[in-house]
């Protein structure tokens, strides 16, 4: 299935759902789970969930969701906008299997905390680190700057 | 060339000439025997660990030196080669293992990372800054990213003559 189909059939079913710039699916966070549960089905059938990660733009938190049809060879990069004050989005680990330790390594080096999560707690840092450490607002006294050359 | 010359620790001992007996003071062989086994703890962090792993393999041999024998649990080890980086998380489990090993111990830091942080120095938040940092003495160094199977041979060689110049090898 070509992106364009793809993005088509989601944005027919999903008025909010928005193609980005770089030809990713752009949904707004409280229609995630909605949008996740119809794209593991059939037509579209996405049954892997390969990858979650953010990026800290400063005004906002972009989360990128990377799935994969095994079954239809086809794959979609899903974008949802988080505000900074606010940081919470519904979990999908109920709908992916992967996206228990996903989210928790998200959580982790970023801080967002995903609603419905079995079990939200650290996975790379020890369990007592403070703060997260990907967050451009992120200090600790054990960093040393590179001096600039 | 005869057999007793061959050994390293040669100076360390004198022969009667014509005799089948040779002269030596207890500490000599002590230090001789400690620096000809040590033994290794199987303990790898990164890509250093790749060259350690080579290094006990046939092309270069350890066993040469008689610190082949890795050993699974640091309570039977001489030598804790820290070969890699130290993470944070890491750093920990390495003091728990060095506190394990019996006396006398000694700790050589295999690669840069192991020595400072190496290229993790700088602007990074879960790196130690090298196995000093943790509070764990360091005899030997190798530079090094990663250091060649025959630096840390060079490195282990550096140990050995440490050990037998001790001035106290019954400690």
């Amino acid at each position: 299935m070509q992106p364009s189909e793809i993005s088509g059939i989601i944005k027919a079913r999903f008025a909010k759902a928005q193609d980005s710039a770089a030809g990713d699916i752009i949904v707004p966070g409280e229609i995630l789970l909605d949008v996740a549960r119809y794209l593991r089905n059939p037509p579209l059938a996405f049954d892997n969930l390969h990858c979650i990660t953010a990026i800290d733009r400063k005004d906002k938190v972009e989360l990128v969701y990377t799935l994969y049809s095994i079954c239809g060879h086809h794959g979609l990069t899903l974008r949802v906008y988080l505000t900074q004050g606010d940081l919470n989005v519904d979990s999908l680990s109920e709908i992916w299997k992967s996206a228990d330790w996903l989210e928790r390594e998200v959580y982790d080096l970023f801080g967002i905390i995903f609603k419905g999560h079995p079990d939200l707690r650290r996975i790379l840092n020890p369990y007592d680190w403070k703060g997260h450490p990907l967050r451009k607002d992120y200090s600790s006294p054990a960093i040393v700057a590179k001096p600039k050359l | 060339m005869a057999v007793i010359e061959k050994i390293p620790a040669a100076n360390l001992i004198a022969k009667i000439p014509g005799g089948g007996i040779f002269l030596t003071t207890s500490e000599s062989v002590l230090k001789w025997g400690k620096a000809s086994s040590l033994w290794p703890l199987t303990f790898g962090l990164a890509c250093c660990a790749i060259e350690m792993i080579a290094t006990g393999a046939a092309e270069f041999d350890i066993d040469r030196f008689g610190a082949g024998v890795f050993r699974a649990s640091p309570r039977q080890c001489d030598v804790l080669i820290v070969a890699g980086t130290i993470c944070n998380k890491m750093g920990d489990c390495i003091r728990r293992l060095y506190a394990q090993m019996p006396e006398p111990k000694y700790v050589i830091a295999m690669g840069n990372c192991a020595i400072s942080g190496g290229i993790f120095y700088y602007d990074t938040y879960s790196v130690v800054k090298g196995v000093g940092s943790l509070g764990i003495e360091v005899d030997v160094f190798i530079p090094g990213c990663p250091p060649r199977p025959e630096n840390l041979l060079f490195g282990l060689m550096k140990l050995q003559e440490k050990i037998r110049n001790e001035k106290n090898a019954a400690k």
